[in-house]
Order: C-alpha cells, then sequence, then structure tokens
C-alpha cells in the first residue's frame, strides 16, 4: 500500500486522525484517547506487525510519543505520533499487548521521559538506578552533577 | 634512552673465579622486576578499548615491554587500564574492581573520557566528569581515542615511575 491508500484506510477507522505527509513515511497523528484500541485496529486491518521504533520527544509545552509500525507482509510503514498535553504527570495507553517488544521500549520511554503506561505489566526503570530521581531526557531536567554548557 | 635499556638489570656483577657476585640495590631489583611485568586488567568501556586490544596485538604487540598476561580477574593484575567512558552506573563497579586488586596496583586513564569526562562534560546526566573521582590514576594519556603509540608511550611513562619509586622507602600514610 502506499502513502495515499494507507491514509485513506486509516480514516476510515479512525475519523479523527490527522496526517503529515511531507516526509518520507506517512505521519499519523491520533487522540490520546481510546489510544490501544485503535493501534490494536490498525495492527489487525493494516497488517502493521512489526513495531521498529517507540520513542517519544519533548517540545516542552507537550510530550510527542512516536511509533514507527512495518507490515512485513505488504511492504508498507506507518508513523504514529500522539501528543501528551499533561506535560507534569504523562498518562497514555500501552501497546504491549499489540507488540511485545513495545514492553521494554516503553520502559526506556518511562525510565527517559516519565511517561506511564496503563497496563503496562512491568513498567520500572530499565537503564537508571532504581532510586533515581527525575527523567533525564527531559528539557527541563536538571541534577547536581550537570554541568550546564 | 632507548625502550630496550630500560630491560637491562640495575646492578653490577663482579667477576670472582666461581662465577660473580651481583651487587644491586633491593629498592631497583624490586622495582626492575615490577615495572617489566605489570599484568593489565581486561577492562573496556567504550572506543579506547578498541584502540587498546590494537595495542596488545600482534602489530602494536605490548608483551614486548611485559604487558602480555592481560588478566581477566583483578585479583591476578597489577595495572587496569580505564579505556573508555564511565558512566554514574559503572563507577561503582569500577571502584569494586580497583578495590580487588592487590597491592601494589596501577591505574592509566586512557583518552579524554577518562580524565575529564571529555565530550560529554557538559550537559550529560549519565557520564562521570574523570575517572580520578573514583579511583586515584597514575598516568594519563588524552586523546579520543589515543593511539596504540600513545598508550604504549603512556605505558612505558608508568614503568619509568614504578622504577624511581622507593619501594621500602614508602612515606607512610
Amino acid at each position: 500500500m502506499n502513502n495515499e491508500d494507507l491514509k485513506i484506510q486509516i480514516s476510515q477507522y479512525i475519523p479523527a486522525a490527522s496526517y503529515d505527509e511531507s516526509g518520507e513515511f506517512l505521519n499519523a497523528f491520533l487522540p490520546l484517547e481510546n489510544f490501544a484500541e485503535n493501534m490494536l485496529l490498525l495492527r489487525q486491518k493494516l497488517q502493521l506487525d512489526y513495531l521498529f521504533c517507540l520513542t517519544a520527544i519533548d517540545w516542552k509545552d507537550h510530550i510527542a510519543m512516536v511509533y514507527h509500525l512495518l507490515s512485513k507482509q505488504q511492504k508498507h510503514t506507518l508513523v504514529i505520533k500522539v501528543k501528551i498535553t499533561d506535560t507534569a504527570n504523562p498518562t497514555m495507553d500501552s501497546v504491549c499487548g499489540i507488540w511485545k517488544t513495545a514492553n521494554y521500549h516503553e520502559r526506556e520511554v518511562y525510565d527517559m521521559f516519565g511517561v506511564h503506561f496503563n497496563a503496562h505489566p512491568d513498567l520500572r526503570r530499565i537503564f537508571l538506578d532504581e532510586d533515581w530521581k527525575g527523567w533525564p531526557l527531559r528539557k527541563n531536567y536538571e541534577d547536581e552533577n550537570m554541568i550546564a554548557l | 634512552m632507548d625502550v630496550k635499556d630500560k630491560l637491562i638489570f640495575p646492578g653490577q656483577v663482579h667477576e670472582t673465579a666461581d662465577g660473580g657476585i651481583l651487587v644491586t640495590k633491593l629498592d631497583e631489583a624490586i622495582n626492575w622486576a615490577r615495572a617489566n611485568s605489570l599484568w593489565p586488567l581486561v577492562f573496556g568501556t567504550s572506543c579506547c578499548a578498541i584502540e587498546m586490544m590494537s595495542a596488545a596485538d600482534a602489530k602494536y604487540d605490548w608483551s614486548r615491554f611485559g604487558f602480555e598476561v592481560a588478566r581477566a580477574s583483578p585479583r591476578q593484575a597489577d595495572l587496569i587500564i580505564v579505556a573508555g567512558t564511565i558512566v554514574m552506573k559503572m563507577a561503582p563497579v569500577l571502584k569494586r574492581l580497583y578495590d580487588q586488586m592487590a597491592d601494589p596496583k596501577y591505574v592509566i586513564a586512557m583518552g579524554a573520557c577518562t580524565i575529564s569526562g571529555g565530550p560529554f562534560f557538559y550537559n550529560t546526566y549519565s557520564v562521570v566528569k574523570g575517572v580520578d573521582h573514583i579511583i586515584p590514576v597514575d598516568v594519563y594519556i588524552p586523546g579520543c581515542p589515543p593511539r596504540p603509540e600513545a598508550l604504549l608511550h603512556g605505558m612505558i611513562a608508568l614503568q619509568e615511575k614504578i622504577k624511581n619509586e622507593p619501594y621500602f622507602r614508602k612515606k607512610k600514610d
């Protein structure tokens, strides 16, 4: 499927989605509500069987979650983005139940950005010590060891 | 002075009918033995470790100077070459390895990261800004990463340091 076909298909299942086609991949912006249900729908309808990247971006006024999805059968790639506007206490749905690889990816996002994933089976820090304070990849992160340039 | 001259035993042989008497100083004899048989610990945390492996291999071959037996256990090692970035999570591990080494023990800080944090000095949450915050360092080798020649130079400088320290006349702490 090419980007145009993908867009038509997604619009059928998720009318609230908006798009950015400026890059190589089709970027679809999904609402934060019912996110896990929407992702499960996309996986089933578009055969998106492979989640090859899950990360987050801190834009200061909001946090953007980014999901890169691939269909191994149909060879199409789709990027899903979600805005989380509550930066003080960011919370969203986990996709662990849909793609198992999301387990560690979401733990990394939790470790670095402090995003809480609902219904994650084992949400704890993956790289940093368990008693680490704060979320180091947030733009407003500071600690006593850091030397600002 | 050539590197080879440093391998010569510090003492004189007084020829006698039965074969000769060796005259030397204990300090110098012990230091000569220790300096020419420094066993490094297998410890590398990033790209400097690749240069360190290169220095150990046939082309640069640090065994020419007595470093041939890299040990996988700190209890058998005399020297730890801190080759690579040390992060906060690695710091307690490095301290523990150093504590497990038997005296006398030496530390070489190889590369910019171990000297000061190097390229990770500013705006980082994870990198230790100089390995000398954790363990005492004998020789610093700048570079990012240093070439194997630079590492060999640093190691020979350490041998020189060992040979010049008074072993039996150490100041008590």
